[in-house]
């Protein structure tokens, strides 16, 4: 056979395939790893505006003497480590409860359970505001029933404001999460949970014994989203609890938002700030997935 | 027999519980919405005769035509975009995938993991320094590749069978009518899925359009919301119609494509 001129064919369909993906992968290099790497830079950098000076790790170093900040990170931890689990498990709980085959009703009971997924961070921040203001429904509601005699003020107190932070968040996204562990209950197979109810086992122990573990690459994934996911909490800070009383519920993110843009520009220590999230969100993740990985 | 029942009583009565505190607030939204704010912090649970009130003050009080249309807008055009791009890198990763496109494919997983945060800034001056503040472009180029959206649509291209390309191919197409004669309307679902959930996405998103749409001209319906809580006083009844208006429309997307939004969020994980 005599060599065909030009480009093969093979190689003008490989050239093909790079001309595909071409313009997506350009895109995420311009606009994800382009500015992490300025931000890097950035972060080494002190000034405000735009007449920037580098000094070393200052930023860093200040960061952590940085009252606030401290407050902020300690916040995101509070967040992940009280409301991520509790979320999880019902998530688990629910999805298992509608795994099931003699169960009436589960498409009213799924969309239900998935429909605060439809709604934005901002909206259902000012719901749960409005919700728990001194004059809102559930101050309302704890008077009708004689538990309260004035209002309490849940989103001026430190505490209770996280714990409604957290109510919230569990409300928006436990349907989320829940969704993804029905989709590989699906995937396995009906037979083994009819087999194990014909041997006796009670419902605890098949859940802890046969769920979980066959669930445990998508409890993987969920956790390590989940714990991205609150590591950046922003819309909730800004909008729910405004970052108050007097800072105590802010998160890493709103914090970030206000030295950049709230207040006089100090880029530099912003994106050192930011950098010490992407650290935490890389080596929790790293953490989670020797973990996760492990066989018993 | 009895011990399943018994299982189900508790099994129904939990759902039924976490449906109704799923939907509550919802519920509360869209009454509040009809309300006047003295009969929303009296605690009134059903539909007033105050949304036409509440309407013309929010109407006084926000731009709330322009806010309404530009969220159409951006997420119109990014959804669009985004799709198209994604998609045929999806296709273009998976079809012709060799050892440097799967390399180039787990770097671009890496970017999943980048916090929005650590690039907001860099961002923030890039697009200033180019004047693309306060614009649709602005808006969406920061999304409009989605690593989430190309795992998504090379999942989808693993199923496309092969004879159809070769048959294709055969039949004289060129590598890019095949894309877009074959690939996407057999692939109809998986365009919903992205759809929904990129539509979804910039039509909540919030952070980004904080930052970079300074003028009021340019503001989003979340936006709108937002400043609807500024001031000392708050009126629920307004509050709560500003917060329906941003709900209604990602709602709607919701019931009709609730299927491929479940099947979109986990699509690319399985």
């Amino acid at each position: 056979m005599s060599k065909p001129r030009g480009i093969t064919l093979n190689k003008k369909q490989n050239l093909t395939g790079w001309a595909f993906l071409a313009p997506a992968a350009i895109m995420i290099a311009i606009m994800s790893f382009i500015p992490m790497i300025q931000a890097l830079l950035l972060s080494f950098k002190t000034g405000s505006g735009a007449k920037l000076n580098w000094n070393g790790i200052t930023n860093y170093v200040r960061m952590f003497q940085d009252k606030i900040f401290m407050q902020a990170l300690f916040n995101n931890f509070i967040y992940l480590i009280v409301q991520v689990p509790i979320m999880l498990i019902l998530a688990l709980i629910l999805a298992s409860m509608l795994n099931n085959k003699s169960l009436k009703f589960k498409g009213f009971f799924r969309t239900a359970i998935f429909l605060p997924c439809a709604t934005s961070l901002v909206s259902y921040a000012i719901i749960f505001r409005a919700l728990f203001a001194n004059d809102g429904l559930v101050n309302r509601l704890l008077m009708s029933l004689g538990i309260l005699d004035t209002g309490y003020s849940f989103l001026t107190n430190t505490t209770s404001a996280r714990i409604v932070i957290i109510i919230a968040l569990v409300w928006r996204w436990t349907g989320y999460n829940m969704v993804f562990y029905l989709a590989s209950l699906q995937n396995i197979d009906y037979s083994i949970y009819e087999a194990a109810r014909i041997d006796g086992a009670s419902t605890a122990k098949i859940f802890w014994k046969i769920t979980v573990p066959l669930l445990r690459p998508v409890i993987l994934l969920t956790t390590i989203m989940s714990t991205n996911g609150t590591l950046q909490l922003f819309d909730e800070s800004v909008n729910l609890t405004k970052g108050g009383p007097s800072n105590t519920t802010i998160t890493m993110s709103h914090y970030i938002y206000d030295i950049s843009f709230k207040y006089v520009p100090k880029f530099g220590y912003a994106a050192a700030m930011s950098y010490l999230i992407l650290i935490l969100v890389g080596v929790l993740a790293f953490i989670q997935m020797k973990v996760g990985d492990k066989r018993e | 027999m009895n011990k399943l029942k018994y299982k189900n009583v508790v099994s129904y009565i939990v759902l039924t519980f976490a449906s109704l505190i799923s939907i509550f607030p919802m519920y509360w939204m869209l009454v509040s919405a009809t309300n006047k704010s003295v009969d929303v912090t009296r605690g009134i649970l059903v539909p007033g005769t105050a949304l036409l009130e509440n309407w013309g003050k929010l109407l006084k009080s926000q731009p709330l035509a322009t806010s309404m249309l530009n969220s159409f807008k951006y997420a119109i055009v990014l959804t669009l975009l985004s799709l198209i791009i994604c998609s045929l890198a999806g296709y273009g990763f998976e079809i012709y995938h060799d050892k440097g496109k799967d390399a180039v494919m787990g770097i671009i997983l890496l970017a999943m993991m980048v916090p929005f945060a650590a690039t907001l800034i860099p961002l923030f001056q890039m697009f200033s320094s180019v004047h693309l503040l306060n614009s649709t472009v602005g808006f969406i180029l920061p999304t409009i590749s989605t690593p989430f959206l190309i795992m998504l649509f090379r999942q989808s291209a693993r199923s496309f069978p092969h004879d159809i390309i070769e048959a294709s191919r055969i039949d004289g197409l060129t590598e890019t009518q095949i894309f877009f004669k074959m690939f996407i309307p057999t692939m109809r679902s998986t365009y919903a899925a992205a759809m929904t959930i990129t539509f979804m996405n910039a039509w909540n998103s919030y952070l980004w359009p904080k930052v970079i749409m300074t003028d009021n001209k340019s503001i989003t319906m979340p936006m709108m919301v937002a400043n609807l809580v500024e001031g000392y006083v708050t009126d629920y009844g307004v509050l709560m119609l500003g917060v329906l208006l941003c709900t209604i429309p990602t709602v709607i997307i919701f019931f009709f494509l609730q299927k491929s939004f479940a099947e979109g969020i986990t699509g690319a994980v399985k």
